[in-house]
């Protein structure tokens, strides 16, 4: 299945300037590989060398953080969708 | 002095490590980690003692070596090297031989310990060529951001939320600068900051000079050392809001350790924050160092109310790098906190000392501190600034006549 994947301003150079994406999978890492196969360079972005979710990466799936989920092997289904945001480095 | 010193080489991403120059940048490009302020160490060992610290005025500035400026200091040179006091009637109370209060309460110019990351930033700032300052805060960094700007000749813009103590409005208007109420948490007045930041170029002291300010911090700690006879305590309770203080004194003790000034020793870095917002500690208790926000913050300790805090992961590292623990004492705590030390050793802090204190009593109640080991409580900021949290919780004046009757009769009735 396709869902729409919302991309950072940062991350647009990869995407031809889109801001939403489609993506295929049934789970989170499923659609970070279908944009990886997209956008080449985009899967490095959001993971590190070992492949897990970089610690100020953020992905939202329908506006729930996946940390608080089943990480990356949350599943995904029809309608859902899913945003990339990086943290905001602030504050005090 | 730049080419003189050269100590301050760039900017360094802190999860991927790549370099970047030493600019208004904050935030890693490839992978969003936060940029730290790289130092040539080598170059400071080679000129840096316990002598020459001495030999310095008593500001902060004294550690100029390990602080992010390119040339001398321009803004806040009389800040910082604030007393380590002596506690011995709050020991007593704790149940401890030895506690020192680092007293930020009567820090230079705004009575918190602000004043030393704005002095460093609005430095850098000048350095870097901006004219307008700004700041996301919960009142302490925006009265030191105005008043500081103010001395240096720098127009700025301070974002709080709109619900602050009124001391804390004041505190920053009184200045002259700009004070934008926000309606909403600290939070959103954060990521509001973020985007005007981007929009308009200004240096916000706590986004895009970010990691210049955040190392002014670092002399809370080394202070801590020297005063106590350049040597590091057994423990050091350090309230946490971003996060960024706990992490910042653990790195000037790791400073001072590898640049010899003074021996290794194993320092017990604890974590406080106040119950009705404690993401950090709710995190470290839960074993995790994934942190939940807490969208609605509830407490009066609002110089802490940080739901998102930006060094959070890094607080916790702090904390088990040093086998440290984390306490989040709940709001009634806190008022008995504030004023256990201002009874025992005449110190009114805001209602962040009041977290410190009571967060260090839970520690010793549970074995984290032990009778014989040394304490360090960081009291950060001056009580006058947060009346409201215990107004009415400190008893009230006995009115009476211009009379001497009247008094010995008061002091008769006291007496019974």
């Amino acid at each position: 299945m396709t869902i729409n994947v919302r991309i950072p301003t940062p991350l647009r150079k990869l995407t031809h300037d889109k801001d939403i994406v489609q993506a295929a999978g049934t789970t989170v890492q499923g659609i970070i590989d279908n944009l990886e196969k997209q956008y080449p360079g985009l899967k490095e972005r959001l993971c590190d060398e070992q492949g897990e979710l970089r610690r100020f990466v953020n992905i939202y799936l329908n506006d729930e953080d996946i940390r608080f989920a089943k990480g990356k092997q949350t599943p995904v289904k029809d309608g859902d969708e899913i945003s990339i945001i990086p943290a905001i480095a602030g504050g005090h | 002095m730049r080419e003189k010193h050269g100590f301050l080489i760039g900017l360094k991403c802190r999860e991927c490590g790549r370099h970047y120059p030493k600019e208004a940048l904050h935030v890693c490009e490839f992978c969003f980690g936060p940029l730290e302020v790289e130092y040539d160490y080598v170059a400071i060992g080679n000129v840096l003692t316990r002598e020459r610290i001495e030999a310095r005025a008593p500001t902060m500035w004294r550690y100029r070596e390990l602080l992010p400026v390119a040339g001398e200091p321009t803004i806040g040179f009389q800040v910082g090297f604030t007393p380590l006091v002596r506690a011995d009637r709050l020991a007593k109370q704790l149940g401890l031989r030895e506690v020192w209060v680092k007293n930020d309460t009567v820090n230079y110019p705004t009575l918190s310990f602000k004043d030393r990351v704005v002095s460093v930033a609005l430095s850098r700032a000048l350095e870097l060529g901006f004219d307008i300052v700004a700041c996301a805060s919960t009142g302490n960094l925006a009265n030191s951001v105005a008043a500081n700007a103010a001395s240096g000749g720098l127009k700025s813009y301070v974002f709080i939320p709109a619900d602050l103590e009124t001391g804390k409005v004041l505190g920053s208007l009184v200045y002259g600068t700009n004070v934008i109420g926000i309606r909403g948490t600290y939070d959103e007045v954060n990521r509001l900051c973020s985007e005007i930041a981007g929009k308009y170029g200004w240096g916000f002291v706590n986004v895009n000079l970010r990691p210049y300010y955040a190392e002014g911090s670092k002399a809370m700690g080394f202070e801590i050392a020297e005063q106590l006879g350049w040597r590091l305590p057994d423990h050091v309770v350090v309230p946490m809001a971003g996060g960024s203080l706990i992490t910042k004194i653990h790195k000037s003790f790791k400073e001072f350790v590898e640049l010899g000034l003074v021996d290794k020793h194993p320092a017990h870095i604890h974590g406080a924050q106040a119950e009705g917002c404690s993401p950090i500690v709710n995190a470290f208790k839960a074993g995790t160092d994934i942190i939940k926000p807490v969208s609605k913050p509830n407490t009066i300790v609002k110089s802490l109310a940080i739901g998102n805090p930006a060094d959070g992961f890094y607080s916790i590292q702090t904390m088990k790098q040093t086998g440290g623990c984390a306490e989040n004492p709940n709001d009634d705590e806190v008022v008995a906190g504030i004023r256990l030390l201002a009874e025992t050793e005449g110190i009114f802090a805001e209602t962040a000392g009041g977290v410190t204190v009571a967060a260090a009593q839970r520690l010793v109640a549970a074995g984290r501190i032990k009778r014989d080991e040394s304490l360090v409580l960081c009291i950060t900021g001056h009580g006058l600034k947060t009346r409201e949290a215990i107004d009415g919780k400190c008893g009230e004046p006995r009115v009476i006549k211009p009379s001497l009757r009247e008094f010995a009769a008061l002091v008769e009735n006291e007496n019974v």
